[in-house]
Formats: structure tokens, sequence, C-alpha cells
């Protein structure tokens, strides 16, 4: 991804107001970078650039800080997600279940790499760590519904019912 | 070695360290190099590459975090040790391109020289799926060329980013695989906040940060290396030049090895300039054409005694240069002097410290720095005023960003919002020209409040009841009134300035280029005076010189009332001296200053005139009026490297060899004295300065005969009690700091340490004059002139440098919002700015750093001069300095080029 390349993203009036008062919030507290960029991304589902500048401008701390910690975390998207967010676990038990097979049929299918939106906004995929759900796995995560011993050849009728 | 100290053994040798050395320094005490990557000297340690694990009692630890402690026993390499390096080695390779055929660091590269040691001729981690990062080369910006795919992520250039220049620029990005060093949001560079300063490239440990344009014009084993001393500003940081056939591919050095600024490390290319002076030139039928040497110099010594026989000696004057060396300028006045009988020689110490030579000569008995540039980081208070220290002193200005990192309180006393405001704890913002009322105001305070220090003063000071009775009016409300700074931001700054251990001043041309210059400097001294912050480490009054030699100009007598050492002209004893010395008979009255010169010039009384590697068209006050006057003269004379505004107007020019070209010393804003080392000769049929004085001296019928520059300089010393003790062989070092009287005095780092130059601290009562000219309506607006990081004065070398040019191509005027809004004027197009005495066009840059009502413009462009508005007829009584910093504009709106 290049960040030349990303989406402008203008934002709405409430959302403009929704950031400030998050920033203002956390204001003076050590640390405050972290819960700042969560509950920005929870309220308007990522992090555009201009909003990673005006963090740091209002919580005084140099732009390289902020993205530093936007690019470092995975939780953090620096472009909006999908609708329907596929998190696809590759921890080791679920990796060796057949998790691989389950990102390349969705990117077949879905024509998008892991960190990417399909044009639509429909369906983001993501690849992550173990989730701690070894005991099911493999599995996949779309928004907050976990989808247990999922079989890579089927995955994609999840994908499909999910309207 | 000084505190406390700890023994301990590095692989069987003992060797002593002061308390809390790194093991990985101390094992260079013992010879042994210990690899690192991740580590410098100057930087917090980082702890990440692991490369400099050593064994104390059998258990690993990292050499570069663990601090020596008594009777340790440290194993520094060899069985498991090697083993482990190697495994981090290889995994740095793995993902390393092997270009080491090309790459520019070869031969210099820490990673290259660990990868031989540790015989990585094979690598376990590199197979055929081999992945490995891929990203192509960045120049984004003029002089530095970035290689992700060579960077080992060992963070140096994020760290000096932070911790040295106090940018934050450089950071992290990414995770992992991923990760790489970055601007913010992976902008140009010349779109973020950096100023090129490359520290980032000198601690690069391997490919990664190298000089953009040193690609492909050498190897690192094939330059001729040359230590010597910055042209540019007065911080004087040494310089190693790398030569390849005369020509400088690179430069490093600089303070602690490694701390330089934009023009010193990219910006001297100048010197292989092709539009260089390379044969003398002589006016024939209004037509400056090329010459013999002979020629040129029979002319000029044909003209000069004619107009001497005819006019008498006065009606000859001299400009010297604080871009040349001692040697040069020593040699200027002596020629002014001794040859042609006048005291009329001067230079541009004239427009930007004269002041403080007079002020700080009242108040303490000595007009320099009295600390040095490494002390001012010691200070725990800081209170900067009149200087914008990042842009016209970058190695200053980390000095001060150190100190304020470490918890020192800094107060910043300035109209416009210079880069060190962000990080300041109380900005005072005072009105153009309004500077005693705001000082006195903060001696009125300290004094009130009981927050003086009553023994030094005693002990230490006169004239305080006197200083008492001239503060009664300046209480902070009353100064409130003058200045616009609010009384208690003024009651903050008063007490955060007294009320610690050690407080220091630095003050530039802010302060002193006012008709009120010397008046300032004096209320500057009685603050540290009254508060004792002076006469020991981390205190003092530290005026910033704008020159790399400016200090020695000085020194070394290019002004018109003292031989060197400031020995005054007036006094028989000194002019005894000097008379038996040089075998001449001297004159006994001061001569003109640099402004008085020029008015000379203009109203006829002033025939022949001198100037060396000085461009006063551009520098001087009111260019109109400066260009009437050289175009008055009979005899123009200019010693130059390259043809300038001022050159043009010559009747002969003469040309001088630059400062990578001839042996010397220059003197820095700290009083030290350095050595500057001839790297490459002259181009065309140039010559020294110093040479080109002697030939036309003995011409002139005073034969001047020196094989050396050296030969000069134990004259000098001879003659000049504060430069009694240098000598060549002692300056190969770091030179030295005057005063140093004699052969063994070990230099003089802090001035008035048992007692002030003149005895007793003097404190002065000033009161509070406004500016003489004030805005209007006519001229509702304030203008201040200063300098810009990326240029140097009238540009006549920066402007030749390409980077530097197109980082900054064109002048601008910095205009407050609220003031552009009401003008209607459209950020980024052309505006006229108009005074009494000219008017010029430039682009309108619309800023906050600038104060409502007041202007600011850049003064090294010529095309857009800021010296075409400001005056030369308001001066200050004693040091004759003009008003450059607050005058009267007005501003119209032209729109878009």
């Amino acid at each position: 991804m290049r960040i030349a390349d990303l989406p402008k993203y203008e934002l709405k009036p409430e959302e403009i107001k929704a950031v400030d008062q998050i920033i203002s919030k956390h204001k003076g507290k050590n640390g405050a970078v972290i819960p700042v960029l969560q509950q920005i991304q929870k309220r308007i589902g990522f992090i555009p650039i201009d909003v990673q500048k005006k963090v740091a401008v209002q919580l005084g701390i140099p732009d390289k800080n902020v993205y530093g910690v936007a690019t470092f975390y995975s939780f953090f998207s620096l472009m909006p997600r999908g609708k329907y967010n596929i998190q696809v676990c590759m921890g080791t038990a679920c990796f060796v279940k057949g998790g691989k097979k389950i990102v390349d049929n969705i990117q077949k299918e879905l024509g998008i790499k892991p960190g990417q939106t399909t044009n639509d906004r429909k369906y983001s995929l993501q690849v992550t760590r173990c989730v701690g759900a070894c005991g099911i796995a493999p599995v996949i995560i779309i928004n907050d519904t976990v989808y247990k011993k999922v079989n890579p050849l089927k995955v994609m009728d999840i994908v499909c019912s999910l309207e | 070695m000084s505190g406390p100290t700890v023994e301990l053994t590095i692989d069987g040798v003992p060797v002593v360290v002061p308390h809390g050395t790194p093991l990985l320094e101390a094992a260079r005490e013992a010879g042994v190099d210990i690899p690192h990557l991740c580590y410098h000297p100057a930087l917090s340690s980082a702890g990440s590459c692991g490369l400099c694990l050593v064994e104390v009692k059998g258990k690993l630890v990292q050499a570069c975090r663990e601090q020596a402690q008594p009777g340790m026993e440290v194993c520094t390499d060899g069985g498991r040790i090697s083993r482990l390096r190697k495994l981090i080695l290889e995994l740095i390779l793995s993902d390393h391109p092997q270009d080491c055929l090309t790459c520019e660091r070869s031969g210099a590269c820490d990673l290259q020289r660990y990868a031989y040691r540790y015989q990585l001729d094979a690598n376990r981690f590199m197979g055929p799926d081999h992945e490995r990062r891929e990203a192509a080369p960045r120049e984004d910006n003029p002089f530095i060329r970035y290689e992700p795919e060579k960077c080992v992520l060992c963070g140096r250039c994020v760290r000096v980013c932070a911790e040295v220049q106090g940018r934050h620029v450089l950071g992290y990005a990414g995770r992992g695989f991923a990760s790489e060093v970055t601007s913010p949001f992976a902008r140009p560079l010349t779109e973020t906040n950096c100023e090129l300063c490359g520290q980032c490239v000198a601690v690069c440990p391997s490919g990664a940060l190298t000089e953009r344009e040193r690609r492909f014009t050498g190897r690192e084993w094939e330059f001729r290396v040359t230590t010597t001393v910055c042209p540019f500003c007065g911080c004087g940081c040494p310089l190693t030049l790398h030569l390849l056939k005369d020509q400088i591919v690179r430069v490093s050095g600089g303070r602690d090895g490694f701390r330089l600024c934009v023009k010193g490390r990219f910006g001297l290319s100048f010197v292989h300039r092709e539009d260089r002076l390379r044969a003398p030139m002589v006016r024939r039928q209004g037509k400056l054409t090329e010459s013999s040497w002979e020629e040129a110099l029979s002319s000029v010594a044909a003209k000069l005694r004619e107009i001497r026989e005819q006019h008498g000696p006065q009606a000859v004057a001299g400009m010297s240069s604080a871009k040349c060396t001692n040697e040069d300028n020593y040699l200027f006045q002596k020629l002014l002097r001794a040859t042609l009988g006048t005291n009329n020689v001067d230079h541009c110490a004239r427009l930007c410290h004269a002041p403080t030579v007079a002020g700080l000569a009242q108040s303490f008995g000595s007009g320099a720095m009295t600390n040095s540039i490494a002390d001012i980081e010691e200070a725990t208070c800081l209170l900067i005023t009149g200087s914008n220290t990042t842009e016209a002193h970058p190695i200053v200005a980390q000095a001060v960003i150190r100190a304020a990192r470490r918890g020192a309180r800094l107060i910043v006393a300035d109209p416009r919002r210079i880069e060190l405001a962000d990080i300041a704890d109380v900005h005072l913002r005072q009105r153009p020209g309004t500077d005693v009322a705001w000082l006195n105001g903060m001696a009125h305070v300290i004094l009130e409040e009981g927050l003086w220090n009553s023994e030094f003063v005693e002990q230490r000071c006169e004239g305080l009841e006197e200083l008492r009775e001239a503060l009664a009016p300046y209480t902070p409300e009353a100064v409130e009134e003058l200045t616009g700074i609010p009384a208690d931001d003024l009651r903050r700054a008063a007490c955060l300035y007294a009320d610690s251990q050690r407080s220091t001043i630095v003050y530039s041309m802010g302060i002193t280029q006012h008709t009120t210059g010397t008046d300032n400097v004096l209320a500057v001294a009685n603050l540290a005076m009254l508060t004792g912050h002076i006469g020991r480490r981390g205190t003092g009054v530290n005026p910033l010189r704008g020159q790399n030699n400016v200090q020695g100009a000085c020194d070394l007598g290019a002004l018109p009332n003292v031989f060197p050492g400031y020995q005054p002209v007036s006094d028989p004893s000194a002019r005894a001296k000097f008379e038996q010395a040089w075998g001449a008979p001297l004159p006994a009255a001061p001569g003109l200053t640099a402004v008085e010169i020029i008015d000379a010039a203009r109203a006829g009384e002033i025939k022949a005139l001198l100037i060396m590697g000085e461009n006063p068209l551009v520098t001087h006050p009111d260019q109109r009026h400066v260009r009437e006057a050289l175009a008055a003269l009979e005899l123009l004379v200019v010693l130059d490297i390259f043809p300038s505004e001022t050159s043009e107007l010559a009747h002969v020019v003469l040309p001088a060899a630059s400062f990578a070209e001839k042996d010397g010393t220059f003197t820095s804003t700290e009083r030290r004295v350095q050595r500057l080392r001839c790297a490459l000769p002259p181009p065309g049929e140039a010559w020294a300065d110093w040479e080109i004085l002697c030939r036309l001296s003995t011409r002139l019928g005073f034969p001047m005969a020196y094989g050396h520059p050296q030969e000069i300089m134990d004259e000098i010393a001879s003659l000049t009690p504060i430069y009694g003790g240098i000598s060549y062989a002692r300056l190969d070092g770091e030179g030295l700091q005057w005063p140093c009287p004699h052969p063994d005095h070990p230099g003089t780092p802090v001035l008035h340490q048992e007692e002030f130059t003149r005895g007793k601290g003097r404190f002065h009562p000033v009161r509070y004059q406004g500016p003489t000219e004030i805005p209007d309506e006519e001229y509702p607006f304030a203008l201040t002139t200063g300098r810009v990081l990326n240029h140097f004065h009238s540009r006549t070398m920066t402007r030749r440098v390409r980077g530097l040019q197109e980082l900054l191509p064109e002048g601008y005027v910095e205009i407050h919002p609220a003031d552009a809004a009401q003008l209607g004027m459209i950020p980024d197009t052309l505006v006229r700015v108009t005074s009494r005495r000219g008017s010029i066009v430039t682009l309108a840059r619309v800023t906050q750093r600038a104060q409502e009502g007041t202007v600011f413009i850049p003064f090294h462009f010529a095309e857009a001069a800021a010296n075409a508005l400001t005056p030369a007829d308001s001066l200050d009584p004693s040091s004759k300095i003009p008003a450059l910093k607050a005058c009267a504009v007005r501003l119209e709106h032209i729109g878009p080029d």
C-alpha cells in the first residue's frame, strides 16, 4: 500500500466533532495515542491521514509517533474497511488446519489481497495472528462473529450468506 | 580524569574509566572495538541490534547498556559471542542488497566491516524462496538519498533527528518484515519540517542514507582528507573535506564528529563553480576586462598613490571581511594603517555586533561571548532573544534543544514565533524596538521580588543604586503598555531567569540592530550581573556572531578605533608599540565606520575604497544611497571569489582564494581560534587575500613579505596580548579560546570568572527610547529583517549551490494572517513593500510566525533586497549601527505573478 494511493476522505461534521471530543478527553495524559486511535477507529471505521495529523497536533506530539503507532498495529486501518470485515486467523493451529487455503480462496473470489477492501466497500480482508481459539480451528471472524471449524472449500458460502 | 573512576579488565587488559561508562566505551580504552550498529555515543541507547553482546562472569550482557563496575572481568569476543554475532549479521544480511561493488558507503560501512570480520562468506538464511524487502531508492530532496533496502533499522537516524536536531521527522512505520524508517505519512522530506541537516546521513552505519550528490564521484579509499573550518556562520564547526582530484566529494566532521547543518554539510560546492573569479579584471572603456596581475596591481597602486597625494590619506578607506582569515584581516588593517596612513577601516561587524563590542566592553570590559557553545547545554535556564537560533546558528540551537530536553527552562523573547518558541516555557513577543523596556522590566521584577544576587553584586559590581533608581518606572504593567508583553509573562520570565542555578542569555542581531543597540546590550548585561549569572559554566551573556570570522576580524583590528586586540588607536603607548613594530607612523584619530565611509564616499570625501570579500550593495542599509556612493568613487577595488553586485561597480576586481584554498585561522563566536587548512589550489590565477595584500603593499612602497600565514600569526601574537600564546603549532587540535596570553596558557573557555576584565562589572542605567521610525498611517507596518537557514548573507556562495537554491529560490515577506486578510492579500502572490527609502516586489508568505503589525523579510536576496528598504541614517549613537531591525513600511497587494 502506498500512502499516496489512499483515498481522500472528507470527514462529516459530526465525525469531526467526535474526533475532537475523543482527543480532548485524553489530552495531557501519557500514552494517549493508542486509546485515542482505538476510539477514532471505532467511530469512523479507519484512521485517515488527516486525522492522524490532527491527533498529533492536538496531543502535542510529533506526527511520526502517531503514524508509527497507526501503522504498527494491525488493528488500525489507514483505509476504510468494508461493511463486512473478514479476519482470517493464521495462527499455527488454524494455519495447519487450512487457514492459508481460506485466505487463498477468499482472495480469488473477492479479488482483493489481505489489507484491501472491495471496490463496492462491501468486504475487506485481513489476516491475523492467533486469536486464541485453537480448539475450534480454523476460524474466521467477520465483524464480531466467530465462525468455527471453517471448511476452506466452503468459506465462500459463509461470505455469501452475509446479506 | 575528574570524578570517581572504576577499574575493570577487558579481555584481561586492565582499564580505568569514569564511573557510569558503558562497557562498549570502556573497551575502546583497552583498544577493543566491540561491534555495534544501533549504539552511538551522542545518542540515547536503544539496545536493539544485539551485536555488542559480551560476557561477564559467563552471563551475556549488552556492552552498550551495561555500565562498567569495579573489578568486572569482561570477555568481548570468541566462542558463543562470535557465533551469536555471526547469526545476527547473517539475519541482517539475508535481507540486504549485496551491492558493495557500487554502494557509496563501501569502505566506510560498519555492516561491511563486521561481515568481513565475522567471515560471512555464506548465509544460511538465503535460499531460492528467499523473501526480501523491496523498495526503490528515494531522492525526494536535493541532498539525501535513501535506500530502504539497505536500512538495518538500527534507529540511529531516528534518534539523531529527535534528540540532536529536535525535528522528530524520521520515525518507524509498519511492523515486522515491513518495518521501515520513514518520514510521517511517507511524505517527501522537503514537505516535512526536515532541515536536511544530514545528521542522519552522518550516523547511518550502512549505505541506507548517503549524500545524494556524491553518487559515482569517488570511493571512500580514494579520498584525500583535509580538516578545516566551515566558512558559513560563526559556530565555527570543524569540517573534514573528502577530496578526489581536487574536487570536494563529501563533507564529514562537525561538532562531536558528526553535527553540521545543511550549509556546512551540503553547501560547499560553490568552491568549484565555473563563474569563480579566475583572473584580475580592470575597467577599460567602462567595461571590466581581464588583465594580468602586473597591470591590475600597478594600476591600483598608481591610483592610490595619486589620490593619497592629492587628497591626503583620509580620502582612502577599506572594508575588510568577516569571511576572510585572521591573517588576511590583520594585513588588511595594517595595509590601511601603516601603508596608506588611515584608520578608515571597518567591516560588516558594524552592521551586526558593533553594539556588543561597545556595550559589553563598558559593562564587563570585553565585548565577546562570555562562555562557550558547549557550555550553553549546561544552563538550567536559557533566555534567547533576538536570535532565530535554529536558522542562523543551527549548531548553537542544538545545544539549546539538548538543554531543554534535559529540563532546562527556556524563555524566548522575539516578535516572531520562531521555532524555539515552540519548545519555550515562556514566549515574550515584544513589539520591535522595545527591548530596553522589557529588559528593564525584568530587572525591575528581579529587584522588587528580592530575586537578585546581593552577594555577587556587592562583591563584583558597581553602580547598583543608579540602576535601581532608573528601573523604578519599569513596572510590568508599564512595560506591557510599551512592549505589548503581558505583565504576568514578564514576571514569570524574570522569576525563571533569576531563580535558577545557571542561567544564560543568548542574543543576536535582534538586540543589536537598533538605534538603541548599545542600550539593549547594556540592559542585557545588567540582568546577568544583577543575578550573578556570569563567570561560571552554563551562565553568561552570549552574543552569537554571524559570520565565520567576524569575531576574528574585530579581534584583529579591522575596526576604525582599535588596533588588533582592541588596543585603542588613540592610546599613545599602543600606537608607539605598533609604530615600532611596523616601522611606520600611525594616525591617532579613529577613522570612519562602515556606514560613515559610505556617507563620506557619497559626499566625495572618500575617493578610494578597497573592499575585501564584502558585498555592501546588498548588505548595507539603503541600497540606493550605497549605489550612489560607490559610483562616486574614483577608485573601487574589490577582492572576492565571485563577481558580486558590488564588484560590478568596481574599477579593479582581484580574484581571491576561497576558504578551501588557503591556510590561516578563523575565530568562531566562542572566541575559539581554529586552523583553516588549504585543501586544493585556487582556480586560475586567484591568490589568497593575504598574498594579494602583501604584493599591493609592496608596490605601494611598504614591503610586506611573509612566506606563510603562520608568520603573520607569529607577528599577531607578538603584538596582540589576547592572542599572545597562539601559534600554528598549538592549533592542531580543537583550537584555543582567547584570551590566551602566553604559549603555555590553555585558553579561556569562560570569561570573567574571578573578576571582570575591567575589574568590577558596571551597571549602566538605560532609559527606554522608542525606535526612531515607528509605523504611522502612511507606513503602517514595522519591518524586521533576518536570516534563513538555507542561505547565507548576500547569497554570493549559497545561490551557487544548486540544492540550497532549489530549497529556497527567492525571497518573501512574512505577514500575519490577520494583516493579510485586511489587505486582501492572497498567500504566495506578489506584494509591493515600500519604505521611505525604496520599494521591492516579493512574495507574500502568510504565517502565524509573524506578529500582527510586523512583517519580516530575509536579507539574502538581491532581487528583493531588504536593504532597499532599511535606513542608513538612523544610527545608534555610540556604535553607529543602523536600525536594520525596525523601520516602517507599507504593503500593497499586486497579485499572482
